[in-house]
């Protein structure tokens, strides 16, 4: 099959969707591709370096549309300037077209396509799963994205990111808070932390935590529960309450940092409105925001999308076309991400596709089959975060119960009464000096109690140790017996006192040589 | 000195002794605690020395340098290894000594009492050497247990129990018998068979109890050394043994249900011994394991972020600890965080991975309890198992036919990658399979673990 690349015709986009690395792969697996003349100046690719790995270059747009089987683009379908035509118009009856698509905001493109009976996979639509991470174009896309917003911030904003003590005086380092760590935040986290900012991070997303602190960025912690994690991995509407301490959030750290990124997006909806106006008048002058959500409304309630405007001395960047900023990597990573979906399109290497519904990652990524509209597809199985495991696995209990002739609620007083006998036993007999003595038995049994349990289980052996050295008080008892008349007494009690001096001698000394060992 | 006099200095003491055991709730305070309490030991000394029912002072001065020397030597000289083995003899000695102090006493005809008073008093001496007996010879056997003379294997007679209960039923026989004989002045033919009935108690005891429990046993002994000092005490009607032995009595006492509740185990069931030989037929494991070389655990090591090391009573074996140290030093300078996980029954007692680590000088702030570090596991890349089995055994929480079922242990396997270091595939102390070892993100590094350690080291330098 033949497998055609049009120029790309939106204003200002520069991508083009492969690069001769990934043409000629696609080559391999058995089409043969056709590139429309000049495609790739944009990305700085001459049309030279496609024909050299076999890449047949067509003079005129229309030409290519007509020859290809399957077209290739970045940009959903639009209206060509010169032909004054629309692209779909272009792409023949029954063709296939990959490219970006968004169908949920472009219902008419989505008509069009069906009526004209073709196939159409979006790459926005791939499944977010790590099977089809290969071939996820929104995130390669993401990351250039966030990079290059860091690149934009740089440009605009008056200082150094990097702190640094020089003879001319000390520079501080640029504050820089990311809001919204998806691939886009994390990959801005990163270019701004190398170019040595002091980055901080939010998102309502609590298991990013992980991943913002791996980044080494500081997370923001907000004092408030509630889980962000929608399905597939993204963010989902927070309640009232909880945007209400975010935004306090973001008012105070307005005021603090000097460059504002954000990236929030939810699937489906405008953007949410982050950043309001009191807080950009709060933010010092020379500041920037990057708004990445400037294509769907902006995170910044004054974001002009496309522009860049300064507004209360705050340079505000609302560019949607940050990946086609940079052009030639974009394209390399676009490239391979269709060239990967046309790999897992044909498996047999034949160059034939073959649309298999049964596969979740190309179900998932065909929004119109032969004509009929298949988005959106069935939720996929598999979510981003796993779920919560369960706590210990629950088993049967092998210990039979023995059945006992005492309920249980009698057993428990059981050592209780026993116990309370035996005192009352003890004391129905005893003389009153061996209650005096017992008294302080019982007492110090629960001094010993109290004393014991404070001990920190690192040093149960010095205590055990210790302990041993004091139970050497039985010395005591030898000491008054040494006296006493008679051979046979004076010899057990002097071996007593041997025997109960090295205790107390090996047992402190031990516990010493140990505690000397306990450092910081 | 008064009879006031000494009273106050007991007192004095006792306090100095409370003092000295509160003083190891940490370690800051734990160095003075022990200065505390030598002081209220030498109060004591010298205050019964100077009483007034003290009068021959060369036996005494003799017995005292002597038995001074002999602990100082062995303190200085014990191997950290050897605790164990070092503290299961000690407690042996308090029990011979309130054997030897009981029969002193009750040859000693001097104090006249009658009646009740005189039955009490009986009755104070006959308990006093049965538990000063049962805890020497129990003692002996823990040590010889513990310092490998005798198999760590439990030694299980037909009957036991019977056995024990008969041996406290003749023994109750013996007490009345002695009691009876004693209103005639005699009574030392029951009291020696008594005394012989106890020893075997105390070696039958012991005997059963299989070497993955002698925590118990150790803290179980050192409770008993205290009761025997309390025992005699009240033999003497002295207040100062009384309450120091009870201290002692009840701190031995905490730390074997201490120990008892780290094995999810019931402290009746550990003292009437033969572990782990009720219930079904444990799961066979079964698998490959994947053997790693030191070189390789060196990169992993190097790759890694978070490190938790997990000793156990192979690291004592093989005095690894210094090497565990040096690895872990070299690790925390090249920004690693490294943590060390500890199991309450780790070793042969209570605390003696601590006492390891210490010895080799491991900050003690890195070195954690298993309940800090048991929810942590998901954020550890590597945890390295050094001569450890049990304590990190999985079908404790997931097979309930283990003979370990049940018991708190360091979830390792949920870390990212765990190298067991071991001689060889035997079982454990409990001889129980680990399943741990098959598993797919286990590594297992066979060898000595000094030796292996040195590699990794060498390695982790190269």
């Amino acid at each position: 099959m033949k497998i055609g690349i049009p120029k790309e015709i939106h204003p200002g986009e520069k991508r083009v969707a492969t690069t001769p690395e990934a043409a000629e792969q696609i080559i391999k697996l058995g089409f043969s591709v056709l590139l429309e003349k000049g495609a790739g100046l944009g990305a700085d690719i001459s049309d030279e370096a496609y024909k050299e790995v076999g890449v047949e270059i067509v003079s005129n747009a229309k030409t290519l549309w007509k020859k290809a089987d399957i077209v290739m683009k970045v940009r959903a379908p639009e209206r060509h300037p010169e032909l004054a035509l629309d692209e779909t118009d272009l792409l023949s009856e029954g063709g296939h077209l990959i490219s970006f698509i968004w169908p949920a905001q472009n219902e008419e493109l989505m008509q069009k396509l069906a009526a004209k009976n073709t196939t159409v996979l979006a790459m926005d639509s791939v499944p977010r799963m790590s099977r089809a991470q290969k071939l996820d174009a929104l995130s390669s896309m993401a990351n250039i994205a966030g990079y290059r917003a860091v690149i934009e911030a740089a440009q605009h904003f008056g200082r150094f990111f990097t702190g640094q003590i020089t003879a001319a005086g000390k520079i501080p380092p640029a504050k820089v808070l990311v809001i919204g760590a998806g691939v886009a935040g994390l990959a801005a986290i990163g270019a701004a932390k190398s170019m040595g900012a002091i980055v901080r991070a939010f998102d309502t997303r609590p298991e990013v935590k992980e991943q913002i602190e791996s980044m080494d960025a500081e997370f923001l912690m907000l004092d408030f529960k509630e889980e962000g994690s929608g399905t597939g991995g993204y963010a989902k509407t927070m309640s009232k309450e909880f945007i209400e301490a975010e935004m306090a959030l973001f008012a105070r750290q307005a005021m603090e940092v000097d460059i504002i990124i954000t990236t929030a997006l939810i699937p489906g909806k405008p953007a949410p409105k982050l950043i309001t106006e009191g807080m950009v008048k709060s933010m010092k002058p020379g500041s920037i925001i990057v708004d990445l959500a400037a294509e769907q409304g902006g995170n910044c309630a004054l974001t002009e999308k496309n522009q860049v405007v300064v507004k209360h001395g705050v340079t505000i960047i609302g560019y949607t076309n940050l990946p086609s900023r940079l052009a030639n990597q974009s394209s390399q990573l676009y490239a391979t991400n269709l060239r990967h979906l046309l790999t897992e399109l044909c498996p047999e290497k034949n160059g034939a596709i073959n649309v298999n519904m049964d596969d979740e990652v190309i179900r998932g990524a065909t929004v119109v089959k032969e004509g009929k509209i298949t988005w959106p597809p069935p939720p996929p199985k598999l979510s981003a975060a796993p779920a919560p495991q369960t706590e210990a696995p629950a088993y049967a209990s092998v210990q039979e119960q023995k059945k006992s002739v005492i309920p249980d609620s009698v057993k428990q007083f059981i050592p209780l009464i026993v116990g309370g006998l035996a005192l009352f036993g003890i004391g129905s007999v005893a003389p009153a000096s061996f209650m005096s003595h017992f008294t302080v038995f019982v007492l110090a049994c629960f001094i010993g109690y109290q004393v014991i349990w404070n001990v920190t289980a690192s040093l149960h052996t010095p205590l055990m140790s210790v302990t041993n050295a004091i139970s050497g008080i039985i010395v005591i008892g030898a000491l008054v017996q040494v006296s006493a008349p008679g051979f046979t007494i004076s010899v057990l009690a002097g071996l007593a006192i041997l025997i109960a001096s090295i205790n107390i001698a090996g047992g402190f000394l031990v516990t010493r040589r140990m505690l000397e060992m306990f450092r910081k | 000195m008064s009879h006031s006099l000494v009273t106050m200095s007991y007192i004095v003491a006792t306090i100095l002794f409370i003092f000295s055991l509160s003083g190891l709730s940490n370690q800051e305070t734990a160095r003075r605690g022990n200065y505390y309490g030598m002081l209220g030991m030498a109060i004591a000394i010298i205050a019964t020395a100077l009483s007034a029912s003290v009068t021959s002072y060369a036996i005494l001065i003799v017995a005292l340098l002597i038995g001074g020397a002999i602990g100082a030597k062995a303190a200085l000289k014990v191997e950290m290894t050897q605790m164990p083995e070092l503290v299961a003899i000690m407690h042996s000695l308090v029990g011979m000594a309130a054997v030897l102090v009981g029969y002193a006493n009750f040859m000693d005809a001097s104090t006249s009492l009658s009646g009740v008073e005189k039955n009490i008093h009986e009755v104070e001496i006959y308990v006093g050497i049965l538990i000063g007996a049962v805890t020497f010879s129990g003692s002996v056997i823990a040590f010889g247990k513990l310092s490998e003379r005798i198999s760590g294997k439990p030694m299980l007679l037909p009957a036991r129990h019977w056995l024990n209960l008969g041996l406290l039923v003749l023994a109750i026989i013996l007490g009345r018998m002695f009691l009876q004989q004693t209103e005639t002045g005699g009574g030392t033919f029951p009291l020696l068979l008594m005394t012989v009935i106890a020893l075997a108690f105390g070696v039958h005891m012991v005997m059963a109890i299989g070497g993955a429990d002698m925590p118990v046993v150790v803290s179980m002994l050192n409770s008993y050394s205290g009761w025997a000092a309390a025992a005699t005490g009240f033999m003497l009607s002295n207040d100062l043994l009384i309450v120091t032995g009870a201290l002692v009595g009840s701190s031995g006492a905490i730390l074997s249900y201490i120990m008892c509740r780290a094995m999810n185990r019931n402290f009746i069931s550990v003292i009437a011994g033969g572990f782990g030989t009720s219930g079904g037929e444990a799961a066979v494991v079964e698998g490959e394991v994947t053997p790693i070389s030191a070189d390789e655990t060196a990169q992993l090591l190097l790759d890694a972020k978070n490190i938790m090391i997990i000793p156990g009573y192979g690291m004592a074996v093989a005095q690894a600890q210094h090497t565990v140290n040096e690895i872990t030093k070299l690790l925390r300078d090249k920004g690693k965080k490294v943590g060390f996980g500890i199991h309450p029954v780790a070793g042969r007692m209570p605390g003696h991975m601590n006492v390891l680590l210490a010895e080799a000088k491991v900050p003690y702030d890195i070195v954690y309890e298993m309940d800090e570090i048991n929810e942590e596991w998901g954020h550890v890349d590597v945890s390295i198992v050094i001569g450890a089995n049990d304590i990190v055994n999985p079908s404790a929480l997931d097979d309930p036919n283990s003979p370990i079922a049940g018991m708190p242990v360091l979830e390792c396997w949920k870390g990212e990658t765990t190298v067991v270091l071991k001689r060889s595939m035997a079982s454990g102390y409990a001889g129980v399979g680990n399943p741990l070892f098959v598993l797919e993100n286990t590594r297992m590094l066979f060898g000595d673990a000094n030796a292996t350690m040195q590699s990794v080291l060498k390695a982790l330098k190269g």
